[in-house]
């Protein structure tokens, strides 16, 4: 799972750079991102843009990521493609985590 | 002269694999660029991925228990319907009945489930889901409306 951080302010952000977070790749992606998050930044953002794919084992490994960061910090998603919405909007998951529609201004040509 | 055939071969996909989560990932990918699905609608399209994707992952995560088996998978389109037939010879489903498949509660954050949800999307995205076991095999059917 090819993951690329980038600090802003406040703000983690952490860009998926394959196009599915399924269940071969589920357990990879949450260790990757538990040795991300030990960054003490109070927010991270996942950006998605890049994922057409999320099966149900993709959607349990960002809830693990999202329990794992503890009460203090919470996980944030940005511009979810239509199929990963819909998982997101059948399960109600997309009650828990603030979703942006994009990853905010002025970051999204940053490497 | 030739009969005209019975259905379109464009209409009908069938697939094996074996039982592990790359062949899943591999014969999705297969099935996406097959006829019988790269034309449907991208909504309905999506919808048959995440539940093709539930279901092969339940056989490879239970059926077979990650011991490794064989799948095979028949995609049939007809009349706004996609027909889906699922077969391995791995463990029947515990009480031969498909799980319920329950919506999760996602009410309390500290206590948010990170499984439970496969059933729970099958259920929701198809119609006259179905499972027989008939001697050592599972047949798993169900249906997507694909006419949106």
């Amino acid at each position: 799972m090819d993951l690329k951080t980038e600090a802003q302010d406040d703000l983690l952000i952490v860009r998926a750079m394959e196009d599915r977070i399924d269940a071969a790749g589920a357990i990879q992606f949450k260790e990757q991102m538990r040795t991300i998050c030990q960054n003490p930044l109070p927010r991270v953002m996942l950006d998605l843009s890049r994922v057409a794919f999320l099966d149900s084992s993709g959607l349990g490994a960002v809830v693990a990521v999202m329990k794992l960061l503890g009460p203090g910090r919470r996980l944030e998603l940005a511009a979810l493609t239509p199929t990963v919405a819909k998982v997101f909007r059948l399960t109600r998951m997309d009650t828990v985590f603030t979703i942006h529609d994009s990853v905010p201004n002025g970051l999204s040509s940053a490497v | 002269m030739a009969s005209p055939a019975l259905f379109d071969m464009a209409d009908s996909g069938l697939f094996t694999l074996l039982s592990t989560p790359g062949a899943v990932r591999a014969t999705l990918g297969e099935i996406g660029r097959h006829p019988v699905m790269s034309k449907l609608p991208q909504d309905a399209r999506g919808s048959a991925e995440v539940v093709l994707a539930e279901a092969l992952n339940n056989i490879v995560e239970h059926a077979y228990d990650h011991a490794g088996g064989k799948i095979e998978l028949r995609l049939h389109r007809v009349r706004g319907m996609l027909l889906c037939d699922v077969f391995d010879t791995g463990a029947p489903m515990p009480n031969c009945e498909i799980p319920t498949g329950l919506a999760q509660s996602v009410d309390q954050t500290e206590d948010l489930p990170e499984g439970g949800f496969g059933w729970f999307l099958i259920r929701t995205l198809t119609e006259n889901l179905q499972y027989r076991r008939i001697g050592a095999r599972n047949h798993l059917s169900f249906q997507l409306n694909i006419e949106q």
